[in-house]
């Protein structure tokens, strides 16, 4: 699956929230296409890593490149300026985001959640917006429920609107934070199918999750994070079944 | 305990539990008490002759009357369009980077939150005497044109500068609270989708917050239209409270005009109250709008109670088998 092309790369990331150095120099590629999977335990910086990617957090050292860009920076005679926020929303369409916690916006339905960023930000037409939104419900199984408001949907069907809404703005890249844990176990299936599909219409992806299965079923890299480095990384199936470190070993045998 | 059975429908259905109910002689008590109350104020109301409703009558339609009306709709409407403008400005301010913005918006809600709104109607009508004349120019340079501050801030402009001010700095709180009652995810989404700070605030933040903003609002502005009475303070002389003291004062019947005026605000307050109903189920979309009726029912037991036709609510007495804790059956508390 993994493509030629490199599409992320982070390098030596580190991230300080105060005294708490919560990414301690990550690097990482990922090629257009793949689809990378982060697991370790809670507090090991997998999801502030996702969030630096697309600048909701501002990494403390280090780069971030995106499709060859510099992510929240231009570099100007040799001293790295703050790009201004209309700048950053910017770099930020081309990178869709799936949260833990939904966060679909509660006043609007699900249509409405879809056809938002492509009207608002991208300027397209509520008719076509319209269409399209239709199409991507249609994607996630949700057609049906395109009047609905998210107190009226199920959480995995919060989730998979919420995939809808940021395909609708057509990304490059997709991250996902953790997106089936805070779903009840009977609906993880439901969402993961979805992003299965994703991965096979070769949607680049980069996915902080709890999910093994996923993760040796659809990932193309594993990466086991742990106190803010990375300690482990490589093909899934090899990381799972013969893990070389001791603390991915021990996280694997409290998971699997 | 007697017992009774479903309808014919289920031969197999339990046994209903049909208990007599747990009496409330006090409830009836006191609601005895109230009845008499009213039917002695009823009483009074009808035969005392002070009241002089053939008076309340006459000057409820006077013409004096029901321009004051209007004055102390417009001074309300004013005053509230100015405040809300103010407040949100304010609220805004007080959650920017920049910590002038943070600082000045802080200092304004204390300032007029902490003086009474009367001093600060009777300063506002005292500005030509601070001011007399009022100038545009460069600042501390040349002067361009002058007016007489009397003739820019009339009494009405005074009093709406005096009651608009006092009631922004209390909105800006209120709004302040709406907008930190969205969660933070909300405005992360719309980052991530590439959304810039002022849609993010207009179409996502504002609109949620405006569900915890309304009621309170609803209630500044009743608030506002009976602080509206305080203007003689500048003095502006049109309103409702001014206009039937002057009446009461003339025609030596304090009474029956204190009654035309409680009567107007409470007919103004009532159509508020209306529309605050109307604004609040707007801004409830998403929330208040969602019920098991419309769309999939979420919680599977309210699913299962939905689809036996039950009420979640209101549940009907528990039907079949008892809960027994030590041989003592447990009362259903009242609901």
């Amino acid at each position: 699956m993994t493509g030629t092309k490199e599409l992320v790369r982070i390098e030596g990331v580190h991230k300080y929230f105060g005294d708490q150095h919560v990414l301690r120099g990550i690097d990482m590629t990922i090629g257009q296409g793949e689809v990378s999977v982060v697991i370790g335990p809670s507090g090991s910086g997998k999801s502030t890593l996702l969030r630096c990617v697309n600048m909701l957090e501002s990494a403390s050292a280090g780069r971030i490149y995106v499709d060859g860009e510099l992510m929240g920076y231009v570099e100007k005679h040799g001293r790295l300026h703050m790009l201004p926020v209309k700048e950053i929303a910017r770099q930020r369409r081309n990178i869709g985001m799936v949260f833990q916690r939904f966060n679909l916006f509660g006043h609007k339905t699900a249509m409405e959640n879809v056809m938002e960023a492509p009207v608002q930000v991208k300027g397209q037409s509520k008719a076509i917006a319209r269409t399209r939104a239709l199409e991507l419900l249609d994607r996630v199984g949700l057609s049906e429920r395109a009047n609905h408001y998210p107190a009226q949907l199920s959480g995995g069907q919060q989730q998979r609107v919420a995939i809808a809404r940021a395909l609708a703005m057509d990304p490059e890249l997709m991250l996902f934070d953790e997106p089936t844990s805070a779903l009840d176990p009977e609906l993880v299936g439901d969402v993961l199918n979805v992003m299965k599909d994703l991965a096979r219409d070769g949607m680049t992806m980069m996915v902080v999750t709890h999910e093994i299965g996923f993760a040796r079923e659809v990932g193309d890299t594993l990466t086991f994070m742990d106190g803010g480095v990375v300690v482990e990384s490589g093909p899934p199936r090899e990381v799972i079944a013969n893990p070389q470190q001791e603390r991915t070993q021990a996280f694997l045998g409290k998971v699997l | 305990m007697r017992s009774t059975t479903l309808p014919a429908a289920d031969k197999d259905a339990p046994e209903l539990i049909d208990a007599v109910p747990v009496r409330h002689p006090g409830r009836w008590a006191g609601a005895a008490v109230i009845v008499i109350f009213l039917a002695l104020l009823v009483q009074s109301l009808a035969t005392n002759p002070n009241f002089r409703w053939d008076v309340v009558w006459l000057y409820l339609r006077d013409t004096r009357v029901i321009q004051g009306v209007g004055w102390t709709l417009v001074l309300t409407a004013v005053s509230m369009v100015l405040a809300i403008v103010l407040a949100i400005l304010l609220a805004f301010m007080r959650q920017s980077d920049n910590p002038i913005f943070r600082w000045s918006s802080w200092t304004w809600v204390w300032f007029f939150r902490g003086t009474p709104v009367y001093t600060q109607l009777l300063f506002w009508g005292l500005l030509a005497v601070l001011y007399p004349k009022m100038s545009v120019g460069v600042p501390f340079g040349p002067e361009l044109f002058a007016l007489n501050t009397q003739d820019v801030v009339s009494a009405f402009w005074a009093a709406v500068l005096g009651l608009g001010l006092n009631e922004s700095a209390y909105l800006a709180e209120i709004f302040r609270a709406g907008l930190k009652s969205v969660d933070k995810g909300q405005t992360e989404a719309a980052e991530a989708l590439g959304m810039r700070s002022r849609k993010i605030m207009w179409r996502i933040v504002l609109p949620q917050a405006m569900r915890v903003i309304v009621p309170p609002t609803g209630n500044e502005t009743i608030g506002m239209l009976k602080t509206t009475s305080l203007v003689l303070a500048v003095p502006f002389t049109l309103d409702l409270t001014f206009q039937t003291n002057a009446l009461a004062n003339r025609t030596y019947l304090p009474i029956p005009l204190l009654i035309v005026a409680a009567f107007w605000y409470l007919v103004i307050t009532s159509i508020l109250m209306v529309g605050q109903h109307f604004i609040e189920k707007h801004y409830g979309k998403g929330v208040d709008n969602v019920s098991g009726a419309r769309g999939p029912v979420i919680n599977p037991a309210a699913a299962k109670a939905a689809a036996a036709g039950i009420d979640e609510h209101n549940p009907p007495k528990l039907s079949g088998g008892a809960t027994a804790v030590d041989g003592e059956y447990i009362e259903e508390s009242g609901r």
